[in-house]
């Protein structure tokens, strides 16, 4: 790439002769197509990995595709939603999905904003508390969720022995086979993985306010309280709201500690949609019917972005 | 070195015109300061010299070679640029030889060419360090020392002095000077410095909304401001101007400020009667205490002291007038002051803004 | 007034170490069932600590078990994923920084659109693609798809490296001589070297903990990452909580080395992406 030509001699005079010359034409179209080579390799991966089976998905949402039936592959229109809306799993799992976005999110945020305010404030060993308190990011979601599964089982983890000894369980028995309270495992594996990501976001929010707002405040004689409603809450707001949102979706689809530690049980009490499509295509290895739960759950996320983004609109026409 | 010929040169930005057909022959050895204010295309005509930016129409020749095509590193020209662009993670020595290397030159040429660079501008005991390393004055010469190793065609300068602090300015710009003297080589310089300008070039070349002004040695323009532009741009504290109309009042010629008391003439303006005129004066031609017919009294408002001279704020009926004098006397002054406004040192303009 | 101050700074030490017991327990309960002799695994099973600790688990995973070719595996795919994303990642990440792209909002949006959409969605699609060409059941198949999976992000993220870096040095660069692609690599390469190991970092974690779709397109022991063989590993021998812990703190310590890589650019990470965790 050194765009010398090999037979001009190169010379050790300090009088450079320009080397090999471009047309204008080869020129104009080389600088054309330079930004397209760059990026050319990542885009046609991004399409033939996940646009094309995107579609592919969408068009298996109306045919019978069954892996192990060799004989399936036909178009049968609707016939998957028409099943699908009588499939009692389908909103189990539905609900399900909210119980469980709903509780991780909130509790990530909470346990995530208070954590960012305490490590906001300068103390003595602050960057090595930062490194242990984010370390759960780092652990692979897998071995959170058998982590956690571990810890709830009473014959190695010490959780349902406490929890039988201040009094929250009868019997130390495991959450993960309670029906009732089989959900709350994966929320906390979800939660305890799940700080970091909030604490780290809001974070950085809270170091980019100029720290001269609170010296103004507080010579104009707010109090702390009155600081963080009138300083550091707007400042935060665009960052909670963004961060939330797309954490919403992206926790909604997030199945992997589900079928971890309990993988839907028991009795599909812990199924959630993803895990629920996750459930068809590996277990029962029927794509067709996999990719039309998919594509309503698409369908579902797709609206709930658009609220957002028209809420969003409608909020910032207010101000 | 080199000629560079610019001929009826336009660029846009889509839709948007930046540089409206610019012609500019530039001698063999010549330094050319490109001034105008930001915004005016100063820096856009220089980039695409260098080849950065690309030609919408026209054409651009290095040595009498068309370059309109040739990507920036087949013209053979070195550029100083306002931030310096310093490889950071390169030390001054690897920072000033980076192009020989990309030549594949010999490493002795490479080493001795080098030295001579450093040691010229006396950066021979900083060649191991990274530019980090360095205060701005110091990055300012390595950025120089890089453009001078390969004994380019043309050197361009993009504002390079606008990040320094005054003083250093100030010597940087002197020993800029004296590189071109020991050089000679084609130099192009954008500043939007008129001081940078006067004091550097052999012509200025003012620009403003992309269309050249006037081109001319720094006195020419100091002493003959072809428009209005040029005459309110050069020179520091500005030019006063009145705006109203010529008129000649029993043969005599007047000017009549807007809303103000005429002023007599000393001598006609190429004008006719009554035309809508702009007046200017420089403050440094305005006489103080002066005595005789064309005398006027004018209210002081403000006296600033510079050190060097001072500069009255006077009001002369609605208008007002800055003058400066290096006459200590008027540094107390209060109430009024006769003014005169000597012929020899007036400037016409026509409506259209046109020096006459 | 130092009264109310002392209690303030004992509540806030307090919080934060709650919060790092809270972090740091499991992984502490890992470790210490992972070094609890069989003999004492339920007789002391609630105790903080073992009375006698032995590394009889570690042992068997590494010599008796399937577990050091898994490690192999999911170390090949997760390094190589990491490498060609970031080669990939760098050159468009330089495009959309740089160059004045037509076009360039579509290929945002393209991006931004593989970040939404649930990627279960494609666990069946890209196992029926995949499966004819022959990279089922093989590293080289999952490589593939973690690399078109984590392209998108370690793009964003190159990008806002990018566009920390002046555009000066690179037309200083052309007009000493350089063409684009020599400025790029001799100049703004090694000057983006923190973000290209923090996208590295970025990119072997998330291959490192992928699930769903080695579960899917690994059937066999050859080819299993760890995560499969883990979990294959839980499911057969679900008593043998010693062993499996050991695998599992293997599991974590390359996960952790980057993490400590990466800690650095963890906010410039996520303030770029803002969009994956």
């Amino acid at each position: 790439m050194q765009n010398g030509n090999p037979d001009d001699g190169f010379t050790c005079s300090p009088q450079w002769r320009i080397s090999t010359r471009p047309t204008a034409a080869k020129k104009h179209l080389a600088d054309a197509l330079a930004p397209y080579l760059y990026s050319a390799p990542a885009l046609i991966l991004i399409v033939t990995v996940m646009l094309v089976p995107l579609v592919l998905g969408i068009s298996y949402a109306f045919r019978d595709i069954q892996l192990l039936n060799p004989f399936s592959g036909g178009f049968v229109g609707l016939d998957h939603f028409r099943t699908l809306s009588q499939d009692q799993n389908f909103y189990r799992a539905l609900r399900n999905t909210l119980w469980w976005t709903g509780w991780s999110v909130l509790l990530q945020f909470v346990f995530g904003l208070i954590l960012a305010l305490l490590l906001d404030k300068p103390f003595f060993g602050r960057a090595i508390v930062q490194a242990l308190v984010f370390l759960p990011w780092a652990v692979p979601s897998f071995l959170a969720g058998l982590n956690w599964a571990w810890l709830f089982n009473p014959v190695v983890g010490p959780l349902p022995h406490w929890l039988f000894a201040v009094g929250i369980m009868s019997e130390p028995n495991n959450i993960l086979s309670d029906p009732q309270l089989a959900m709350w495992g994966p929320i906390i594996a979800n939660v305890w993985w799940g700080i970091p990501f909030f604490a780290v976001t809001l974070l950085a929010a809270l170091q980019a306010i100029p720290r001269d707002l609170y010296e103004a405040a507080s010579i104009d004689g707010a109090g702390p309280v009155q600081r963080f409603i009138s300083i550091t809450l707007p400042f935060l707001a665009p960052t909670i709201a963004i961060t939330v949102l797309l954490r919403t979706v992206w926790i909604s689809n997030f199945a992997d500690l589900i079928i971890v530690m309990t993988n839907g049980g028991p009795a599909d009490r812990t199924q959630i949609v993803a895990s629920y499509i996750f459930t068809q295509a590996f277990k029962r290895l029927d794509f067709g019917y996999a990719s039309a739960i998919a594509l309503v759950l698409l369908v579902l996320l797709i609206t709930y972005s658009m609220l957002i983004v028209v809420l969003r609109q409608w909020l910032l026409s207010k101000d | 070195m080199a000629s560079i010929d610019i001929a009826a040169i336009h660029k846009s930005y889509g839709i948007h015109p930046v540089l409206h057909g610019i012609d500019l022959a530039i001698k063999d050895g010549e330094f050319v300061v490109l001034v105008g204010p930001s915004g005016c295309g100063k820096s856009t005509l220089l980039r695409m010299i260098a080849g950065l930016e690309a030609v919408t129409d026209g054409e651009i020749r290095i040595d009498g070679k068309r370059v309109n095509d040739l990507a920036p590193k087949d013209r053979d020209i070195a550029m100083v640029f306002q931030s310096y662009a310093l490889y950071p993670h390169m030390s001054v020595a690897k920072n000033m030889s980076y192009s020989l290397r990309l030549r594949k030159t010999a490493k002795e040429t490479i080493a001795s060419v080098v030295a001579r660079a450093a040691n010229k501008l006396g950066l021979d005991p900083l060649m191991e360090r990274r530019p980090k390393a360095l205060s701005g004055g110091q990055r300012q010469r390595v950025a120089m020392g890089r453009a001078i190793v390969r004994e380019p065609k043309a050197f361009l300068f993009d504002e390079p002095l606008s990040n320094l602090d005054a003083r250093l300015r100030e010597q940087m710009r002197a020993e800029i000077k004296k590189l071109h003297k020991d050089l000679g080589a084609t130099s192009i310089y954008v500043t939007h410095d008129q001081i940078e300008a006067m004091t550097l070039a052999d012509r200025i070349v003012a620009m403003h909304g992309g269309i050249i002004q006037q081109v001319g040695s720094p006195l020419d323009l100091y002493d003959n401001p072809a428009n209005l532009f040029v005459a309110g741009f050069i020179g520091s504290p500005g030019m006063n101007f009145f705006e109203g109309r010529y008129m000649l009042v029993d043969g005599k010629p007047v000017f009549a400020p807007t809303g103000g008391v005429e002023l007599a003439l000393e001598a006609p303006a190429n004008l006719s009667d009554g035309s809508r005129a702009t007046l200017g004066i420089r403050p440094e031609h305005v006489v103080l205490g002066a005595e005789g017919p064309e005398t006027q009294m004018a209210a002081i408002d403000l006296v600033e002291p510079t050190g060097f001279g001072i500069i009255l704020h006077l009001t002369l009926g609605p208008v007002s007038l800055n003058a400066f004098t290096l006459d200590r006397r008027f540094l107390n002054a209060t109430g009024t002051v006769a003014v005169r406004l000597p012929a020899n040192h007036l400037h016409f303009f026509d409506e259209s803004g046109r020096k006459v | 007034m130092t009264a109310k101050r002392i209690v303030s700074v004992l509540a806030h030490r307090l919080a934060i170490l709650a919060y790092v017991a809270f972090a740091l327990f499991p992984l502490y309960w890992l470790l210490k069932v992972s070094v609890t002799p069989n003999k004492l695994l339920y007789s002391e099973g609630i105790k903080m600590w073992p009375s006698r600790t032995s590394f009889e688990h570690f042992e068997f995973v590494l010599k008796h078990s399937e577990f050091p070719t898994f490690f192999k595996n999911s170390l090949i795919v997760s390094g190589s994923t990491a490498v060609i994303v970031t080669m990939l990642a760098s050159l468009a990440g330089y495009a959309l920084s740089r160059f004045n792209l037509r076009g360039k909002f579509w290929i945002v949006a393209l991006m931004l659109l593989t970040q939404m959409f649930p990627l279960v969605m494609l666990v069946a699609p890209i196992f029926k693609m995949l499966s004819p060409l022959g990279l089922t059941n093989s590293l080289t198949g999952l490589v593939i798809v973690y690399t078109a999976f984590n392209v998108p992000f370690a793009t964003f993220l190159m990008q806002s490296f990018f566009d920390g870096i002046p555009k000066d040095l690179e037309e200083a660069a052309m007009i000493d001589g350089a063409t684009q692609f020599v400025a790029f690599r001799q100049i703004i390469l090694p000057l983006t070297l923190p973000g290209i190991a923090a996208t590295l970092g970025f990119v072997f974690t998330a291959a490192w903990s992928e699930l769903l779709f080695s579960l899917m397109l690994i059937s066999g022991n050859d080819a299993a990452t760890f995560p499969v063989g883990l979990l294959s590993f839980v499911s057969k021998f679900s008593v043998d909580f010693g062993q499996m812990m050991a695998a599992g703190v293997m599991a974590l310590v390359p996960a952790c080395l980057f993490f400590l890589l990466i800690q650095r650019y963890l906010v410039q990470g996520l303030t770029a992406g803002a969009v994956k965790g």
